[in-house]
């Protein structure tokens, strides 16, 4: 448990250095706010359902020995 | 029940939404109603979500899920005796907004005949490189009071942490990426109270014998998980996901999936499919050979060595348009989807088949799942 949390530990170290970083720098953004139109597609939402996203992957956490990683999350009991 | 104690930990999840910050969420409303059929198993209910802004900055969401449980399963018809069971659960959510910083705190509680859970959570959203990258940190916690139906002085206590990062980022004008990294801490009674193990004995005419489970009282997980969803050229996305889960009980879990959407007037069509392959716990054996053989056992099936796959067909009609809006509504829906699972174990016996000890064909689930929802932006 405590290597779990000491590589966990080093992963949030490491992105948050990137993200104190970015407040230091000018990166200039590649993608254009007005060429986003793409990604602004309801299509394109990564959770355009947040209720039945939540709900499917409490169905699978009933029935699998995996949990978690999958960005969005849900629960619930479903039952033997 | 070990799925039970993740349940309220992960949904925060659906509180706080994809790792999207700078904007708070649309204002939304949606009733579900779910329905899982499969394995003498029946499981419906509702959930409402409603979701409303405060002022320029702060949001605020609620949601309300319901289970009826009807349960003839594998475990039960073997060891015990079919049961209805209802899970209530309420979740109480705030978002708030400052720059390109997103905040949100949530509180879930969860109530069984013999199960309480009880989450807080809270994460932070920064907006980064010209709105390019979104991180995201998160860390919830929670409680769990195990009970037993058939004995009111039985009392199990359990904890649960979770810690998760999240980074989505914009690749390219059509194509967008998220990478979510989650470790789980459990600590406390983790199997079921109900469930036994099976072990040889000779002295009985079937050849083998019930005795109850018996967990470590740790679980510590580490998940890592990468999605893309790209763009096509005539208006439709595609998306890949991958998974890989390991913990401190010896499961290691690939999860794979492929979606395709497709907009066509008013109805958007979404076809899935899903895999998952996952081996089992060192303390799981379908069949141990004598009592108390080994210091911690189980014969959970969701621990078990096994092989999924999902495919899920899904319309959804859009009766109110985006671009004329109707009263207060800004746009309206309807969803209806059904995904067909099938669960290949390759370590759990299908008692129910009547064969000899040791010789009993390995158990197959198939379920159908269906799902109806309205949903109102606002």
């Amino acid at each position: 448990m405590r290597t779990s949390f000491r590589s966990m530990s080093r992963v949030v170290l490491l992105i948050t250095s990137v993200a104190w970083l970015s407040g230091c720098t000018n990166i200039e953004p590649w993608v254009k706010p007005y060429e986003r139109d793409h990604l602004a597609d309801p299509i394109m939402a990564l959770d355009s359902d947040p209720v039945s996203t939540a709900y499917m992957q409490h169905v699978y956490e009933a029935r699998e020995g995996a949990r978690g990683g999958e960005g969005a999350a849900g629960g619930g009991c479903g039952c033997n | 029940m070990n799925f039970k104690r993740t349940f309220a930990l992960l949904l925060f999840g659906l509180l706080t939404g994809p790792a999207v910050a700078g904007v708070l969420p649309e204002d939304r409303s949606d009733v579900l109603y779910h329905l899982y059929v499969g394995g003498g198993v029946e499981i419906d209910g509702p959930s409402i979500l409603v979701r409303k802004q405060l002022g320029n900055s702060v949001s605020v969401v609620g949601n309300y899920y319901v289970d009826y449980v009807s349960s003839a399963s594998i475990d039960v018809v073997t060891t015990a005796s079919p049961y209805t069971e209802e899970r209530r659960q309420y979740s109480l959510g705030i978002d708030y907004l400052r720059g390109n910083t997103t905040m949100r705190a949530n509180y879930i509680s969860s109530t069984e005949s013999d199960f309480d859970s009880t989450t807080y959570s809270f994460s932070v959203s920064q907006d980064m490189f010209g709105d390019l990258t979104t991180l995201t940190l998160g860390y919830a916690y929670g409680e769990d009071i195990v009970g037993r139906s058939d004995d009111p002085t039985f009392r199990r206590d359990n904890r649960r942490q979770q810690y998760s990062v999240g980074l989505t980022q914009i690749l390219t004008r059509n194509l967008i990426a998220a990478l979510n990294v989650e470790t789980a801490t459990d600590e406390g009674f983790l199997n079921n109270p109900y469930r036994s193990v099976r072990y040889f004995d000779p002295d009985v005419a079937s050849g083998y014998s019930f005795e109850p489970e018996l967990y470590p009282h740790t679980r510590t997980s580490n998940a890592v998980g990468l999605r893309a969803r790209y763009f096509l050229p005539y208006r439709a996305a595609v998306e890949v996901e991958y998974r890989y889960f390991i913990d401190t009980w010896d499961i290691q879990g690939n999860t794979a999936s492929l979606t395709y959407i497709h907009p066509w007037g008013p109805f958007t069509f979404t076809i899935k499919g899903r895999y998952h392959d996952q081996t089992g716990a060192h303390f799981y054996r379908d069949l141990f050979p004598r009592a108390q053989a080994t210091n911690f056992r189980g014969r959970d099936k969701e621990l078990s060595e096994l092989t999924s796959y999902t495919l899920k067909l899904k319309v959804s009609y859009q009766f109110i348009d985006v671009n004329k809006g109707w009263s207060f509504f800004k746009k309206g829906s309807i969803t209806a989807s059904i995904d067909m699972l099938s669960i290949d174990y390759h370590d759990f016996s299908d008692l129910t088949a009547g064969a000899p000890v040791g010789s009993e064909p390995l158990y197959h689930l198939d379920a159908n799942i269906f799902q109806v929802f309205v949903s109102f932006w606002y």
